[in-house]
């Protein structure tokens, strides 16, 4: 029973007490860079998902294997190589998302909370655990962009995963689409957020 | 199990291994996805011409003639479209590098007499809201049906017949840019092949 309970506390931690994005603030890079639509924050955060995923399941499966002193190096090959296999997938089956993404695609090797989350829980979690850990991290973060992204793109764009809802050539807040209206828009969704998780804890 | 101790030989062996696995996996999914990328990328370019020119019967990729430009690395690409073997048009691509973020391409479609059928934007990087209106319809109209021969490619405040889309001239200029040069470019090809 109390292991049962220790997954489902693994799986949560990562979507509400510890999410990446609006408690940590973690994967700020792609966080900010890809967000300006809602398809565009979902294809990232599930990207994410994927390598996330992978690299703590093989960590975790390896992780008596590698020395400890040489543990950063095989992270990051691990990481890389299932973020070159997201890279050539996405080119290959949904060319649409992947000019969206661009160079962020390959940037998904840089984002500290898959290196986090592979050093911090995977190297010293058995599989199910570290599954779970992956499960709940990666939800969380796909959530925070989604929602990050909806937002801009609504007011920025007047439309919600591409589906407009006003004129063509109407005014909109454009500034939530350039750069600055990224930081605007997840302090706010990120004070929102805190707000809500305080008061149900 | 027991972790193994950092020294030389396990360093070695277990960086090897690890970068071993993944080389091949890497080259095995190059390998399988090689295929589908140059599909999509040939579907993407199927589409635009299909978006520029009117219908036609025969396959501009297979009829495609390559020039080489003097202005750009890149060869102009030249697709002719034919229906029941007469010439109706062809579609080129434009570029211009003087887009407010850098390079604007486009796919344009004429017809034999040299006005526009349609344009397509197939690459570009403005300011969304603002730049990003060159793809819109209420943009493009404009262009279609005219002839660049009378009506001039520049914008209303240069001169030209154009209207700009608000807050967002540089992009505009750098489109016309762009299309005059695919206009010169069909006709220049009109002249030196004259299809038919």
């Amino acid at each position: 029973m109390t292991k049962k309970l220790d997954q489902k506390q693994n799986l949560l931690k990562g979507i509400i007490k510890e999410n990446p994005v609006f408690v940590m603030l973690l994967g700020m890079c792609p966080t900010l860079g890809v967000t300006s639509t809602a398809f565009n924050g979902l294809g990232m955060g599930v990207a994410t998902l994927f390598v996330l995923l992978m690299s703590n399941i093989v960590v975790s499966l390896i992780k008596s294997q590698i020395p400890n002193k040489v543990r950063i190096p095989a992270f990051i090959i691990i990481i890389a190589s299932f973020v070159t296999i997201v890279e050539m997938v996405l080119e290959a089956f949904i060319p649409f998302l992947y000019e969206q993404l661009g160079i962020f695609i390959p940037l998904i090797v840089v984002n500290c909370l898959i290196l986090g989350r592979a050093e911090a829980f995977a190297s010293k979690n058995n599989l199910q655990s570290s599954i779970f850990d992956a499960l709940g991290m990666g939800i969380g973060f796909i959530l925070a962009l989604t929602s990050l992204g909806a937002v801009r793109e609504i007011l920025g764009n007047g439309s919600f995963f591409g589906l407009s809802f006003i004129p063509e050539d109407s005014n909109s807040f454009i500034l939530f689409i350039l750069p600055p209206g990224a930081f605007i828009a997840l302090a706010y969704l990120s004070l929102v957020f805190n707000r809500l998780t305080l008061k149900t804890s | 199990m027991v972790k193994k101790k950092s020294t030389f030989a396990t360093m070695v062996i277990s960086l090897v291994m690890i970068t071993l696995v993944s080389g091949f996996v890497l080259g095995y999914v190059n390998d399988i996805t090689q295929e589908p990328k140059a599909k999509a990328r040939l579907e993407k370019k199927i589409n635009a011409i299909k978006q520029v020119l009117p219908e036609f019967d025969n396959n501009p990729i297979e009829d495609v003639i390559k020039i080489p430009s003097s202005k750009f690395n890149d060869s102009i690409e030249i697709y002719p479209a034919y229906k029941n073997n007469e010439f109706i048009g062809a579609a080129l691509s434009g570029y211009s590098n003087k887009g407010y973020n850098g390079l604007i391409k486009i796919m344009a479609g004429f017809k034999p007499d040299g006005s526009i059928q349609n344009i397509e934007v197939i690459e570009q990087k403005e300011t969304p809201g603002l730049g990003t209106k060159l793809k819109n319809n209420s943009f493009l109209k404009q262009f279609r049906g005219q002839n660049p021969s009378v009506f001039n490619l520049d914008v209303s405040k240069d001169g030209g017949d154009v209207d700009a889309i608000a807050g967002a001239t540089i992009s505009t200029r750098a489109f016309n840019e762009s299309l005059k040069m695919a206009y010169d470019e069909f006709m220049a090809y009109l002249t030196k092949y004259t299809p038919n």
